[in-house]
């Protein structure tokens, strides 16, 4: 028996690696009549904290979830309806959510996994979430990877197909990069949109990423319904070259977590988790090539920006959206260009409630 | 891509991957192949606990089987790893090192020294260690400090499947002779492992768990142990940081002195027996270089100065176990002049 005045609030799934999170903070009380969108409760993840804006409108009910308790992906957090359903229906909810966290069925959910597609000789890993809409392409920056999406791919799939990637030499993909150049990192982006039989795609690019789907645009504009550039790579001279090198170089916790925190304007995003994570991946074989590599694209000898990115827009006959985080320490935003959020470097986690509502 | 695989098969995997990688990597034991030497699935039975298992028919003529002769065979794994392969040799219990115990610290560890750089000894020894299987005084002994005290020897102690793998595989392709020491206990325990190849730098600690009122190093098996406790101990407000070195030679000192620097307490948890341990080799190190931060005197959780009794109820008395740990921890928390 399912009302369907009654809507459920659950545990959001931010990322692949995501089974559980812990209730910080909740914004909002029992009897508080809410509309979508607004921001709702705290969670923290093991790899970084996040608010939830709340995916249904209307009165709530009631809060299962109490500050303090972790809870599986899935689990409901509240109860919203409106006042003409008694509270016997709404109990019998909240008892049936409750069973459904005692009983262990929500963990056992791995939910979609990733898949793997050749193209052209590399193995990318990639996972699509949501369907139909003009599908949207999210690429990830210098040593990132599709689960940096964590906060944006999953709201965003609610009315539509998103899909994340991993550029050869990351996260799961094949670590071989090639010549590691932006036209060859831009070809795997292009072949990846054919083997997965996408015609045409909104194309979001963070840091280095941004450069990418640009340098798509310009080969193949026939492929791009729009470009949404995040902190992108090629804007200006400056960069953090002490960052990029650092970050290639470092093989210990020790090295790489004091340059982790200049991605951030919030140092303390900056967790036990995500260091370990990275340095999981830096161990990885390949992966010290493929970032050597990749430096070459993104650094002349003299430390400045190798890529030109406003040269490759040039003729670029879609609309371009140009965002940075106000203060962006690896890529200091340009006078003049592009929108600004309350964020670091890492925008699209730091300020990832803003990127969603660009993006829509 | 990650997945959960046990401690057992992460080992397996290590050296699949890199006997596919590097045709001179080859594996030497006892009971590799049933102790005869013969083919068939059932009679390969990869060694006393299965480890092994599998790569005999993977890798024809790159797995012996050796006689029960430790003497002998770690000799020979030592003199091949000079003459360019890279053995992994199987000596079943830690406890059994005393029979080749020439080869390894008078002969290996000695070569590249003695020879000033010109022989290299890529010499693996996998072996199992610690208390809790019902094994008794000649199968359950902690001797990893015996190693460590060696100059020219690595010992590496594992203490998830995560680092088994990594660390294995740095273990091989390192060029010095390595003691890979695996706990007996944890084999059976799974955790996330990249299906990918990967290396762990030795000397290179994890920190485990966070926190600011105290420190615990903790070795192996007992790494669990403390989170355990460090879990229980969260719930009463005391909030404990888990340093597990992974590597004890060497090992990060540095880390293990910049946690003592944020917290001022110590607590080493190591399972062998007290005297000229682990456990009183890292508190000398922390009590000499970090002893303005200490707040607390540092608490030492060990066996006690005892063999490692057959009977379940002395053994498990034997083992630390976070009820101790957390003992410990409170005494440091609340240590008062």
């Amino acid at each position: 028996m399912t009302d369907e005045r009654i809507q459920r609030m659950t545990m959001p799934k931010w990322g692949l690696s995501m089974k559980t999170g812990k209730i910080v903070e909740w914004f909002v009380a029992e009897g508080d009549t809410i509309t979508k969108g607004d921001d709702v409760v705290d969670i923290e993840t093991d790899k970084i904290a996040g608010t939830l804006e709340s995916p249904v409108g209307g009165l709530i009910r009631r809060i299962i979830a109490e500050p303090g308790t972790e809870l599986p992906v899935g689990a409901v957090l509240a109860v919203v309806a409106p006042t003409e359903v008694d509270d016997a229906e709404i109990d019998a909810v909240v008892e049936e959510a409750k069973a459904a966290v005692a009983s262990g069925a929500l963990e056992q959910d791995e939910g979609p996994q990733p898949q793997l597609v050749e193209v052209g000789g590399h193995t990318i890993s990639y996972l699509t979430l949501g369907e139909g809409g003009e599908p949207v392409v999210l690429v990830h920056g210098f040593g990132g990877d599709k689960n940096s999406w964590l906060f944006v791919q999953q709201p965003l799939s609610e009315d539509r197909a998103v899909t994340v990637l991993d550029l050869p030499g990351h996260g799961a993909s094949a670590k071989d990069v090639g010549d590691g150049s932006l036209e060859t990192l831009a070809g795997v982006v292009t072949g990846f949109l054919d083997a997965v039989g996408i015609e045409r795609a909104h194309l979001v690019g963070h840091s280095l990423g941004g450069a990418v789907v640009a340098a798509v645009a310009k080969a193949a504009p026939g492929k791009v319904a729009s470009l949404t550039l995040l902190a992108p790579a090629g804007y200006g001279e400056r960069a953090d070259a002490e960052y990029l090198r650092g970050f290639a170089a470092a093989t210990s916790r020790r090295e790489l977590k004091p340059l982790l925190g200049r991605l951030f304007a919030d140092e303390s995003l900056v967790t036990r988790q995500l260091v370990d994570d990275l340095l999981r991946y830096k161990r990885l074989d390949g992966v010290d090539k493929a970032l050597a590599t990749v430096l070459g694209t993104l650094l002349t000898d003299a430390d400045t920006q190798a890529i030109d990115t406003p040269a490759l827009l040039e003729g670029v006959d879609v609309p371009v959206t140009v965002v940075w985080g106000e203060s962006d320490r690896i890529l200091p935003p340009p006078d003049g260009v592009g929108e600004r959020v309350a964020a670091g470097h890492m925008l699209h986690m730091e300020a990832a409630n803003d990127i969603v509502r660009h993006l829509r | 891509m990650a997945r959960s695989i046990t401690y057992r098969e992460a080992i397996n995997e290590a050296l699949a991957q890199e006997m596919e990688r590097d045709p001179s990597v080859i594996v030497m034991g006892e009971d590799n192949a049933g102790g005869q030497g013969s083919p068939g699935d059932e009679d390969a039975w990869g060694g006393v606990l299965g480890v092994t298992k599998g790569l005999y028919h993977k890798f024809p003529g790159r797995v012996l089987d050796t006689p029960i002769s430790e003497s002998a065979f770690i000799g020979a794994a030592v003199g091949a790893a000079t003459g360019g392969l890279r053995p992994v040799a199987e000596l079943m219990f830690i406890d059994f090192m005393g029979v080749c115990f020439d080869q390894i610290f008078n002969q290996a560890a000695k070569f590249r020294y003695m020879f000033g750089g010109k022989a290299v000894t890529p010499v693996v020894v996998r072996t199992m260690w610690g208390a809790g299987l019902r094994a008794a005084a000649q199968h359950s002994q902690s001797l990893l400090s015996v190693f460590t005290h060696i100059p020219g020897l690595k010992v590496v102690a594992p203490s998830n499947a995560y680092d088994a793998k990594g660390l294995l595989i740095q273990s091989i392709r390192d060029d010095d002779p390595v003691i890979f020491a695996e706990h007996k206990m944890l084999y059976d325990v799974a955790g996330d492992v990249p299906e990918e190849s990967y290396a762990i730098p030795f000397g290179e600690a994890n920190i485990v768990r966070e926190g600011g009122d105290v420190t615990i190093v903790a070795i192996g098996r007992m790494v669990a142990m403390a989170q355990d406790a460090a879990t229980e101990l969260a719930s009463s407000g005391v909030e404990c940081e888990i340093v597990d070195p992974r590597t004890v030679s060497p090992l990060d000192t540095d880390t293990i002195l910049e946690s003592v620097e944020n917290t001022g307490r110590l607590v080493v948890v190591d399972e062998a027996n007290p005297r000229c341990s682990l456990a009183t080799d890292i508190a000398a190190t922390v009590a000499q270089d970090a002893f303005g931060s200490l707040r607390a005197p540092i608490q030492m959780v060990t066996g006690p100065h005892t063999p490692v009794p057959f009977a379940d109820s002395l053994e498990d008395l034997f083992i630390p176990d976070a009820a101790k740990i957390a003992g410990a921890v409170k005494t440091a928390v609340d240590w008062k002049k």
